[in-house]
């Protein structure tokens, strides 16, 4: 069983989104995205300064397999990208909710998060994904 | 559903990710793709490949038959029992229907393993012709197939069956012996040592248990296809389909032009083809950055664009290759498109990889 801790806010598309002190959000891909996708090889995050959509692609990861994309929960403005993660992708899959973090952003309206999915909600929907 | 082979529970029971492959269900990989390719580089990896196409040809026009149909000459086998030999097997216009192994068994036996993709295309062609020359043409799903890949993949071979093992593991690359029940061919698809083990489908399960408790890491299909990428080694429906010659898909060496007098399958349209050149050649190419380029990707060169074939990241090299189709007459400024960048490519003769040593 894949983790999905409780205190995260979660998207349809299997990112994590968590609310920070500031009020920014960091956002990754969750366990079970990770364990699907496979051994990450390549990670591509966005620029700070870019302004994202929500439910717009932003970022690629990219296992042996396939090229993934992850898309923005929230709409606003990416403040950092995890560089790390272009020496070690594979930090997605062996840390998806810590080190393996992809990008922050600085939401355009905080308000947007009500509209993610809870923990219990989001056990659910990788349940009926089967 | 998909078919499942002999050794699906073994999959099943060992926590493998199951995906539909050609009509099959097959591992993908059981949790690390990565780990598995890294066992078949440095120690021996198991991969069940009991979907591929088994075809006995017996009687005295199976050489004939063999002959005609396909590109590569089965009368280099001759007086050599054990022998196998790589070819095409082709349209009439010269396009490439599969890409199979026959072994020559002794005079008027011959074993041919072809892809579970062709499955479907090849069985009948075998049939028909089989019919229309009688002979005998015995398809054997019956049997399962197993390949033990990697450096150690001999030394695990001997443990298990012993004073048995003698003659297979006398074989030099592309030889068959028999270990028992066991028909061992020193083939395989990763640029390792190794054998694929052909054996009856009930003996396949307790075998593949001996080899992975012996040391040996199960591997699906992810890592055999990125193995066989470092290998620089051609996959049937990539780097050449019914579309593709192959003096368009870097397999010219397989296609045997003497005896003169010899028609096969497609002759007469790649004679034609060879007096013109080939307007394409197959290259590989070693990728600058971190990014996978992928199949499908367009390849920018001096002499116009090219496509990625296959493509992606090569573990043993830490970084992305691929094999590509390009202008014949391409020479230089190879750069390939990424999600709208360019990278920079460098062109290689392949393998990347042989015998676990990087070699571009």
């Amino acid at each position: 069983m894949s983790q999905v801790p409780e205190d995260l806010k979660y998207t349809q598309n299997h990112e994590w989104v968590r609310l920070e002190a500031d009020g920014s959000v960091t956002v990754g891909i969750t366990d079970h995205a990770q364990e699907s996708i496979g051994d990450l090889v390549f990670v591509e995050a966005p620029e700070p300064g870019t302004s994202v959509q929500a439910q717009e692609a932003c970022a690629v990861v990219e296992s042996v397999k396939a090229a993934s994309d992850v898309y923005a929960p929230i709409s606003g403005e990416v403040t950092e990208g995890n560089e790390a993660l272009a020496d070690s992708p594979e930090a997605v899959n062996s840390d998806p909710y810590g080190e393996g973090w992809i990008m922050r952003i600085q939401p355009a309206d905080a308000g947007e998060l009500d509209g993610l999915m809870d923990a219990a909600a989001y056990q659910q929907l990788v349940a009926d994904e089967g | 559903m998909p078919h499942q082979t002999p050794l699906y529970e073994e999959h099943a029971g060992a926590g493998a990710r199951i995906v539909d492959f050609a009509g099959w269900a097959m591992p993908l990989h059981y949790g690390s793709q990565l780990a598995e390719h890294e066992a078949v580089r440095t120690h021996a990896g198991l991969f069940d490949v009991s979907h591929m196409a088994i075809t006995d040809l017996g009687g005295e026009r199976a050489r004939d038959l063999l002959r005609w149909l396909l590109a590569n000459d089965v009368a280099k086998l001759d007086e050599r029992p054990g022998q196998a030999l790589y070819s095409c097997l082709l349209n009439e216009r010269g396009g490439v229907i599969d890409d199979l192994i026959v072994y020559y068994r002794e005079p008027g036996n011959y074993r041919v393993v072809s892809n579970a993709a062709t499955r479907d295309r090849v069985r009948p062609l075998l049939q028909e012709e089989s019919q229309r020359l009688g002979v005998t043409c015995s398809a054997r799903d019956d049997l399962a197939m197993i390949a033990a890949q990697g450096p150690r993949a001999a030394e695990l071979v001997e443990q298990l069956f012993g004073d048995q093992a003698a003659a297979a593991l006398a074989c030099k690359p592309f030889q068959a012996a028999l270990m028992g029940e066991v028909f061992a061919g020193r083939t395989g698809y990763t640029g390792e040592d190794g054998f694929e083990l052909i054996l009856p489908a009930d003996s396949a399960p307790d075998l593949w248990r001996r080899l992975v408790a012996a040391g040996a890491q199960p591997c699906g299909l992810g890592a055999r296809d990125s193995l066989r990428l470092e290998a620089g080694l051609n996959l049937n429906g990539h780097e050449m389909d019914e579309q593709t010659t192959p003096l368009e898909s870097g397999l010219g060496w397989t296609v045997a032009w003497d005896p003169a007098d010899r028609d096969f399958v497609g002759r007469a349209a790649l004679e034609a083809q060879r007096a013109q050149g080939s307007p394409w050649r197959l290259v590989g190419l070693v990728v600058e950055g971190r990014a996978p380029a992928r199949e499908g990707y367009t390849v920018h060169t001096d002499a116009g664009d090219g496509v990625i074939t296959s493509g992606g990241h090569s573990p043993t090299i830490g970084g992305p290759i691929a094999l590509a189709r390009v202008p014949a007459a391409a020479k230089d400024d190879f750069r390939v498109v990424i999600r709208k960048r360019e990278a920079t490519a460098r062109p290689v003769k392949p393998p990347f990889v042989r015998h676990g040593k990087v070699r571009v």
